[in-house]
């Protein structure tokens, strides 16, 4: 057996039994850092689960989720949740609460928004953005705190194709400075866009992993066989 | 009928005619019920958003006792207020039974469950929103009251604007423990009763269309700041 590559984060065994439903159904995924993964699925699959029990938000019925050393994370949410407060003090909440003093957290929050474009309306409230622009700040907040690993929850579900290609490039950079990707999407172009490896998960389980380019033309298993004629049916 | 158009008329004469001792009544209701909304807000507010994202044991039992207190007589608060500050009671060395401070301390009392109750509904509307997205941050729950409490200030303003109105419209506890004493602890409601009962109707409905005038001006203000903020921060 070949020498195991560092591993950031590996979930083992894990199920997740949620108002008596299992969502996830003993599941076992090891991420390394350096790749963007997308976690692909028919709805209810367990998608969004999965994603809440690696960050921790949810607590495994039973397995294991364990990193191999602390690791910073980060989560974007399908919704974005922003409080009564300005976008730019939105920012500076997080950047707080995880102990970051003044000034220096003006100014990280101040380059947070112009680095998602959205430097000139740091004073506007937050709540009352577009659905875009809230998403943006959403990953403006999330980058602020330098994460190693950032979980995206359907970034892009409820947004139109322009803010959509906005989100698009704001994941892309960040993944690019190095930060470990692992996002789930309905959104099959956007999967072909941002991943280099597909998840693909059917009844609270892995059925394959393979490489982004590959899954698209042969996918490995018949669920994601499956799932890839029904959402591409003139393929 | 005709008796109540009279006093309707001399009510407002004495309103509109600057009467001083209808308006220092006035004041010091409003005074001493400000006080008592501040009070029960300082220690209201933070009771009701721990119970609201707080985890212990005895949190459902602790939210039935404090919906039961909305209900609490107020004459019954008073007497228990009485029994703490009298002479013979643990509080008696304050010396403050029959003064306008006994009057915010039992108005208080009925403050609090009011604002802590209605608190509690808003904050963890707002925790519900929240709990994820503030968890993902690394927000601790404690970290998190304040977090709430802020984040719902608008509806929690109307909330504070609740306590105030009952502390202003008690009558009960206020007479036991302010014994209704002129130029002292006479207050709107209190002196409403005393002149209904001597048969005074003007300074009573004077001071009744005050009262009214008080509350419904308080409301309609807290009512616009909401609307701003709905339009203003979403």
């Amino acid at each position: 057996m070949a020498e195991r590559a560092p591993f950031l984060l590996e979930a083992r065994d894990v199920s997740v039994v949620l108002g008596g439903v299992r969502a996830l159904d003993g599941l076992s995924l090891t991420l390394e850092p350096g790749v963007r993964t997308v976690v692909l699925g028919p709805n209810g699959a367990g998608k969004s689960v999965l994603l809440r029990t690696l960050h921790g938000l949810i607590a495994p019925t039973s397995g294991t989720v364990s990193w191999h050393r602390p690791t910073r994370q980060a989560m974007v949410f399908q919704r974005p949740v922003m409080l009564r407060r300005s976008a730019l003090a939105n920012i500076r909440y997080a950047l707080a609460v995880n102990g970051m003093a003044e000034p220096q957290r003006t100014q990280v929050a101040s380059s947070a928004l112009a680095r998602v474009g959205l430097d000139r309306i740091a004073y506007r409230p937050a709540r009352v953005l577009s659905g875009g622009e809230q998403q943006r700040l959403a990953l403006a907040r999330a980058w602020s705190l330098k994460p190693e690993i950032l979980f995206l929850d359907e970034p892009t579900a409820s947004l139109d194709p322009g803010a959509t290609a906005e989100i698009e490039r704001v994941i892309a950079s960040i993944a690019a400075e190095g930060t470990r990707i692992v996002m789930t999407t309905h959104n099959l172009g956007q999967a072909r866009r941002l991943a280099d490896e597909i998840v693909f998960i059917h009844a609270g389980r892995i059925t394959e992993r393979t490489a982004a380019d590959r899954f698209f033309d042969q996918p490995a298993s018949s669920e994601a066989k499956l799932f890839l004629q029904g959402e591409l049916p003139w393929k | 009928m005709f008796e109540i158009f009279a006093s309707f008329g001399v009510a407002l004469r004495l309103i509109g005619g600057a009467d001083p001792e209808l308006w220092a009544i006035v004041l010091l209701s409003l005074k001493l019920s400000l006080a008592a909304a501040v009070a029960g807000a300082a220690i209201g507010l933070p009771v009701g958003a721990l119970i609201a994202v707080g985890r212990f044991p005895g949190r459902r039992a602790l939210i039935v006792l404090l919906n039961a207190l909305l209900g609490l007589p107020s004459v019954v608060v008073g007497l228990v207020v009485y029994l703490l500050l009298s002479r013979a009671g643990p509080l008696g060395s304050w010396g403050i039974l029959f003064t306008p401070t006994a009057i915010v301390v039992a108005q208080t009392v009925l403050v609090v469950p009011i604002v802590a109750a209605l608190a509690r509904q808003a904050t963890e509307d707002a925790w519900d929103e929240y709990r994820e997205q503030l968890t993902s941050l690394g927000v601790s729950r404690l970290r998190a009251v304040p977090t709430v409490l802020w984040d719902t200030r608008f509806s929690l303003l109307t909330v504070v604007m609740a306590g105030f109105g009952r502390a202003a419209s008690e009558v009960g506890a206020v007479m036991v423990v302010g014994g209704n004493i002129d130029g002292v602890t006479r207050v709107m409601t209190t002196a409403i009763a005393l002149e209904t009962s001597k048969g005074d109707l003007p300074l009573a409905l004077g001071l009744g269309i005050v009262l009214i005038a008080v509350v419904l001006a308080i409301n309609a203000g807290a009512y616009g700041i909401r609307e701003w903020s709905a339009r203003h921060h979403g």
